[in-house]
């Protein structure tokens, strides 16, 4: 086992490598310069510039520049960030726990929904329920997120006022945050509303950024369920004389998840890309939006951090998906 | 009165090609403490009729019978609970792939402590004894650390032990094996089979043994139903059936049997059952059958009378001997 997690962890240092590349190179391929931009409308004097450059080290061959950078992401330091000058670290970890309870959110509602659903379906094949449930998975899963989320903005924000449009909680409430996640500090805060508010800002999005994973755990779960229900070990359950509830939520549903927890794991990748968007269409500050608009002030060091750390997060989940995989399959964990 | 009695039992099933029936009004009387044996060939409709008396089969297939009935209980008439208090507690069965049959996301002492719980007012601990208990007695050596193994790490026949195990948890009043000893070893196949006639027999239980084999059929049973393409075509004891067949397909199982010295498995009989679309006209068996005339392929053949095996044949084999 601990010979495992070694292997795989050792799998990752190339895959790290290459993102920090990327990261690297994306964001200096992009036509724009950072120091002009810091400077706005009012311009600078050549000299200035010349001196800027030579500050932030622009001036010097990329190589070196990489190096440079390279050589501080193994000290543990990612950089700051040329516009407010904050550590890259500090930043992502102060905005980090929006996206993490965005994300979270949505995955919960994702699989809560998803996972009946695709049993129901499964166990009900070729039902009209069946039939209905495919097609709306069909659709979520090609949904485009940028439309879905500006449409449920106008249905229930716009025309109904249900929601509020942006931010994570009403502008009225003020505690501090000791956990950064919102839900909880609100409910700490002991402020009455507080909760509630913060549960009415985070319910849109959610939704929004769950629809994909949604689709995609409901077909999975379908397609999974449909192969377990044929198998003698089902057959057996019933033999026993075990109620259906039993024979298909528990025997068959075990065996279900094991495929179904994989792809959960898949999708946080997925997730994290989608919370760009959803984050920047809801004002969710989050480290989505972070990314957004760094790389629209050309935020050098914020966007190579950012990108590197979002990438290196989705390697650990994916890492702890595997071994979880091991550990809901007996057949694994004993070889 | 019969402890399952079964009348003109039919099952057919919705296939892309139109309905096929898969039993074709077949009778059972098993009593009490009895050992039936069913024998045909693959395709025959063994299974299919002994998962309509479980309720098993799948939603495809029609079941229609004049009779369903166990213990005097009609079974079609019960309500979905019912039926499960009485399948997997007075009716259990066990099945041809041991190592699919279980669970393999659960243990073997959880997979057979469930059974105790669904059908006995046993406590946890009495739940446990139990297990030990019945591990112990279909011979499975360290009982109770067995139970706390997970299937694939269990050989072909220690799963077929552990499914006899969990099929007699609740003391069931009939046991049908579904071909228990395919799949496994030819050492470990008369293990296993010793071990249902042992428990059979201890337990007073009837037991159904699903097979191919004649052979089987010579060291268990005490009656035997043989069975082709759905239909039932002989119906004798054991000792009548080995002695003089009445129907010719039993006479060409008998005469397949392997010559157990030599090991050498003698040629089977040539042809196979005939499935949805090749279904002959008169007698289902008359294109395989040396005895074929004109009449077997025009004209359904009659059921004889018991003292010719209840033969489902023209011209019934030995005829001249019972009637000296
Ligand atoms: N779910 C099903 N749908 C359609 N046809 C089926 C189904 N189950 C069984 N059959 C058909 O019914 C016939 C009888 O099958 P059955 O499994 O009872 O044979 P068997 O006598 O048990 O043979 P074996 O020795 O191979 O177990 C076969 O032709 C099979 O193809
Ligand atoms: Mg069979």
């Amino acid at each position: 086992m601990f010979r495992f997690v070694l292997q795989r962890i050792s799998l990752l240092i190339p895959t790290f490598i290459g993102v920090s590349i990327v990261a690297f190179a994306f964001i200096r391929l992009l036509p724009g310069d950072p120091i002009l931009l810091l400077a706005g409308e009012r311009g600078m004097t050549a000299e200035r510039y010349a001196e800027l450059q030579q500050v932030y080290g622009y001036d010097r061959p990329l190589l070196v520049q990489y190096g440079d950078y390279l050589w501080g992401i193994l000290q543990g330091d990612l950089g700051t960030s040329i516009v407010t000058k904050r550590p890259v670290l500090s930043e992502f970890m102060t905005l980090f726990p929006a996206t993490l309870e965005l994300s979270f959110c949505a995955i919960v509602f994702a699989a809560a929904l998803g996972i009946p659903a695709g049993v129901f379906a499964a166990v009900k094949r070729g039902s009209w329920f069946d039939q209905t449930i495919m097609g709306t998975a069909l659709v979520g899963y090609s949904m485009p997120i940028f439309w879905w989320g500006l449409l449920l903005i106008i249905l229930f924000s716009g025309i109904l006022g249900w929601t509020p449009v942006s931010g994570r909680i009403s502008l009225l409430y003020y505690f501090p945050q000791p956990t950064g996640f919102m839900l909880i500090d609100s409910l700490l805060s002991g402020q009455e509303g507080a909760f509630k508010s913060a549960v009415s800002h985070l319910i849109l999005p959610a939704i929004v950024l769950g629809t994909i994973p949604l689709a995609v755990i409901a077909r999975q779960t379908r397609s999974a369920m449909l192969e377990v229900l044929g198998e003698d070990y089902v057959r057996t359950a019933r033999a026993k004389g075990l109620p259906p509830l039993r024979v298909v939520g528990l025997h068959a549903l075990r065996n279900a998840l094991i495929p179904v927890i994989t792809v959960i794991g898949l999708q946080v990748g997925v997730l994290l890309a989608g919370a760009i968007l959803t984050e920047t269409i809801f004002s969710w500050p989050g480290v989505g939006k972070w990314m957004v608009d760094s790389v629209f002030k050309r935020d050098y060091p914020v966007v190579q951090g950012g990108l590197l750390l979002i990438a290196g997060l989705v390697m650990v989940v994916n890492l702890i998906v595997d071994l979880l995989y091991g550990l809901i399959n007996p057949r694994i964990r004993h070889n | 009165m019969p402890l399952l009695h079964i009348e003109n039992l039919s099952v057919s099933f919705e296939t892309a090609s139109g309905a096929f029936l898969a039993v074709d009004s077949v009778d059972f009387d098993v009593d009490a403490g009895e050992r039936l044996a069913i024998v045909g060939e693959s395709g025959s409709g063994k299974s299919v009729a002994m998962l309509a008396v479980m309720g098993l089969l799948p939603p495809t297939a029609t079941v229609t019978a004049d009779r369903l009935e166990f213990a005097g209980r009609d079974l079609r008439g019960l309500s979905p609970r019912a039926r499960r208090e009485v399948i997997g507690g007075d009716v259990a069965m066990i099945f041809q792939e041991p190592m699919s049959s279980l669970n393999p996301c659960f243990t073997v002492g959880f997979q057979i402590k469930e059974a105790l719980a669904a059908h006995t007012d046993l406590d946890r601990k009495g739940r446990q004894e139990r297990a030990v208990e019945l591990m112990r007695q279909v011979g499975i050596p360290e009982p109770e650390r067995r139970l706390t193994a997970f299937p694939h790490q269990l050989s072909g026949g220690m799963s077929q032990r552990v499914m006899i195990a969990m099929a007699t948890a609740c003391r069931p009043k009939l046991l049908i094996a579904d071909e228990p000893t395919t799949a496994l070893d030819v050492t470990i196949q008369a293990q296993i089979l010793d071990l249902l006639v042992e428990l059979q027999k201890d337990h007073d239980m009837a037991l159904i043994l699903i097979t191919h084999d004649m052979g089987v059929v010579a060291e268990t049973a005490q009656r035997v139903v043989v069975q082709y393409a759905g239909q039932q075509v002989e119906r004798q004891d054991v000792f009548g059936l080995f002695e003089a067949p009445h129907h010719p397909y039993t006479a060409a199982l008998l005469d397949a049997l392997p010559d157990r010295a030599s090991g050498n498995r003698l040629p089977a009989i040539s042809g196979v059952v005939p499935g949805q679309g090749d279904r002959p006209q008169g007698c289902l068996f008359n294109p395989r059958c040396r005895f074929a005339d004109e009449t077997c392929r025009k004209v359904v053949p009659p059921r004889q009378p018991p003292e010719l095996g209840e033969a489902l044949c023209h011209y019934p084999l030995h005829r001249e001997e019972k009637a000296a």
